[in-house]
């Protein structure tokens, strides 16, 4: 069976709750309801995925989350408290790679790390490399941002998000703009490092076979207004390969669901 | 490297060259069209009695304490103007209004103002600089791509350490551009400024430039012409081509 309604395990500490998450977006031409009753509940340490096609909503919850946007009803909490503002135990990965083009890539890493209170400057530059180590890319430390490729901006970003510490890592469609090639790599250092090091990571994409690459549970969106239909918890060993046939299963039966939800919505 | 420098000496000697062709052609008269020798005499002689280096001292102590002032209050206008709308709906609209009035439109009230002083000089000079600093700042700071602070606030960065350490920093290309836009300005305001105003105060090349027209010196003329010419030249080669190769080396926007 591959379809669970999978509510969270009583032993796992929720890290953030979501209840009844709803969305509105005014602009001057059209009224948007972009999140409808949204309740979802993500363990510490988990890795979950939300996958829906454009405009379902998943990437303005992602940003309710990390505190940058505001929830018009409902309430978001992160360690029983509930989320206002940015913080540094929630760090945002993007699609582009926002890294700061006039700050060298250690300058970058170390952008966040001066932010976060208590470590003195050889401290800091320390774990800037350790975490630059972590993603392949110390040799690069002193490069400009423009010098690297797509795939390695996006490694520098995601030493960026991590070397702070956060507990909860969110990624919005990190690999969307990288080659198949490069996603592949980066799938591979995103399951190492989890494994590693553990965070909580909500990761945005509307690519299903990435999602069931990465998640352990895989929420699926639809769109007009942003809902979540279904919940897939995906119970294959780590590290995955996203091109092994189970995974293609899987993927599959996702996608399958996927289109019942958005076909009409097309169609009409 | 070689080569382009080459390229642009021969082409300055052309140009000196094909000056002292039109002068021997004998197609206007010597008093309108004076020969390169006798500019370049002029040239050497106001050097050496150092009436020259006086004028050039007191044009540049201008412009510099002008242009100064013009950047003290315009950058910081301009960051008002693009973070709060109603800053932008007031001082911007303004700016924008007495941006395009000419300079020059400045001297008759600088002079009623404050006389014929230094300060109506560096009143004419700020006038000339901050309007359009005020926009250029304006406009750059609005282009930042908003995912900048967006990843800067989720690091921790809010209020101030945003402004300095994101916003200013993600628009100096803007910035640098405006300045520079500015220092134009503030260069053109100085000499409408001179040439229209004596002041007793300080004999600037503005001055010098017009008394040649007063004395029918034609040689002075443009050989003031030339030095004023070649200030602005040596200013933007050694103070902002510099930083703009910086800024192309790191921002990647270098022309290959």
């Amino acid at each position: 069976m591959l379809t669970t309604e999978h509510p969270p395990a009583p032993s796992q500490a929720a890290k953030l709750v979501l209840e009844h998450v709803s969305k509105w977006f005014q602009t001057s031409s059209l009224h948007v309801h972009a999140l409808d009753d949204v309740t979802l509940r993500i363990a510490e340490g988990e890795f979950v995925c939300l996958v829906g096609p454009s405009g379902c909503g998943k990437s303005t919850l992602l940003n309710i989350i990390a505190g940058l946007d505001h929830a018009d009803r409902g309430t978001v909490q992160a360690d029983g408290k509930p989320i206002d503002e940015p913080g540094p135990h929630r760090l945002m990965m993007f699609q582009e790679s926002a890294l700061f083009p006039w700050l060298t890539v250690l300058g970058n890493v170390l952008f966040g790390l001066k932010l976060s209170n208590g470590l003195s400057a050889p401290e800091r530059l320390e774990k800037a490399e350790y975490f630059l180590e972590l993603v392949g890319l110390k040799r690069f430390m002193h490069s400009n941002v423009h010098e690297l490729s797509g795939g390695m901006k996006q490694r520098v970003a995601l030493a960026r998000a991590l070397a702070p510490n956060p507990s909860v890592l969110l990624m919005d469609e990190p690999f969307g703009a990288l080659d198949a090639l490069t996603r592949e790599q980066l799938y591979g250092d995103i399951q190492r490092i989890w494994s590693q090091h553990r965070k909580t990571i909500v990761f945005v994409t509307h690519n299903v076979r990435e999602a069931v690459c990465l998640g352990d549970r895989v929420i699926l969106f639809s769109p007009h207004p942003g809902r979540i239909r279904e919940e897939f918890s995906i119970p294959l060993p780590r590290p995955r390969d996203i091109n092994s046939v189970d995974l293609a299963r899987y993927a599959t039966e996702i996608t399958r669901v996927l289109k019942g939800y958005v076909q009409p919505e097309v169609a009409g | 490297m070689i080569t382009r420098w080459l390229a642009a000496s021969l082409f300055f000697v052309g140009l000196v060259v094909a000056w002292h062709v039109v002068v021997k052609a004998q197609i206007w008269s010597p008093l309108l069209l004076p020969s390169p020798a006798s500019v370049f005499e002029y040239l050497r002689t106001a050097a050496e009695d150092g009436t020259l280096w006086e004028a050039t001292i007191v044009t540049v102590r201008r412009l510099l304490i002008g242009y100064g002032l013009g950047i003290l209050v315009g950058l910081p206008l301009g960051l008002l103007t693009a973070s709060f709308r109603w800053c932008h709906d007031t001082i911007g609209i303004l700016a924008l209004g007495l941006q395009t009035l000419p300079s020059v439109c400045w001297v008759p009230l600088a002079l009623l103002w404050f006389g014929q002083t230094e300060a109506a000089m560096l009143f004419v000079v700020v006038m000339g600089t901050v309007w359009s600093l005020i926009i250029a700042t304006d406009n750059g700071v609005r282009t930042i791509p908003p995912i900048y602070s967006r990843a800067a606030r989720t690091m921790g960065s809010t209020g101030l350490h945003t402004w300095t350490h994101v916003v200013i920093p993600a628009a100096l290309p803007f910035l640098l551009s405006g300045m520079k836009q500015g220092w134009a300005f503030a260069w053109r305001s100085l000499m409408a400024a001179e040439i229209y105003v004596t002041i007793l105060s300080g004999f600037g090349l503005g001055q010098l430039l017009h008394y040649g027209r007063e004395l029918h010196a034609m040689d002075q003329v443009i050989g003031v012409i030339l030095i004023i010419i070649f200030i602005g030249l040596a200013v933007d080669k050694s103070l902002f081509a510099p930083t703009e190769r910086f800024m192309h080396r790191r921002w990647g926007t270098e022309r290959a």
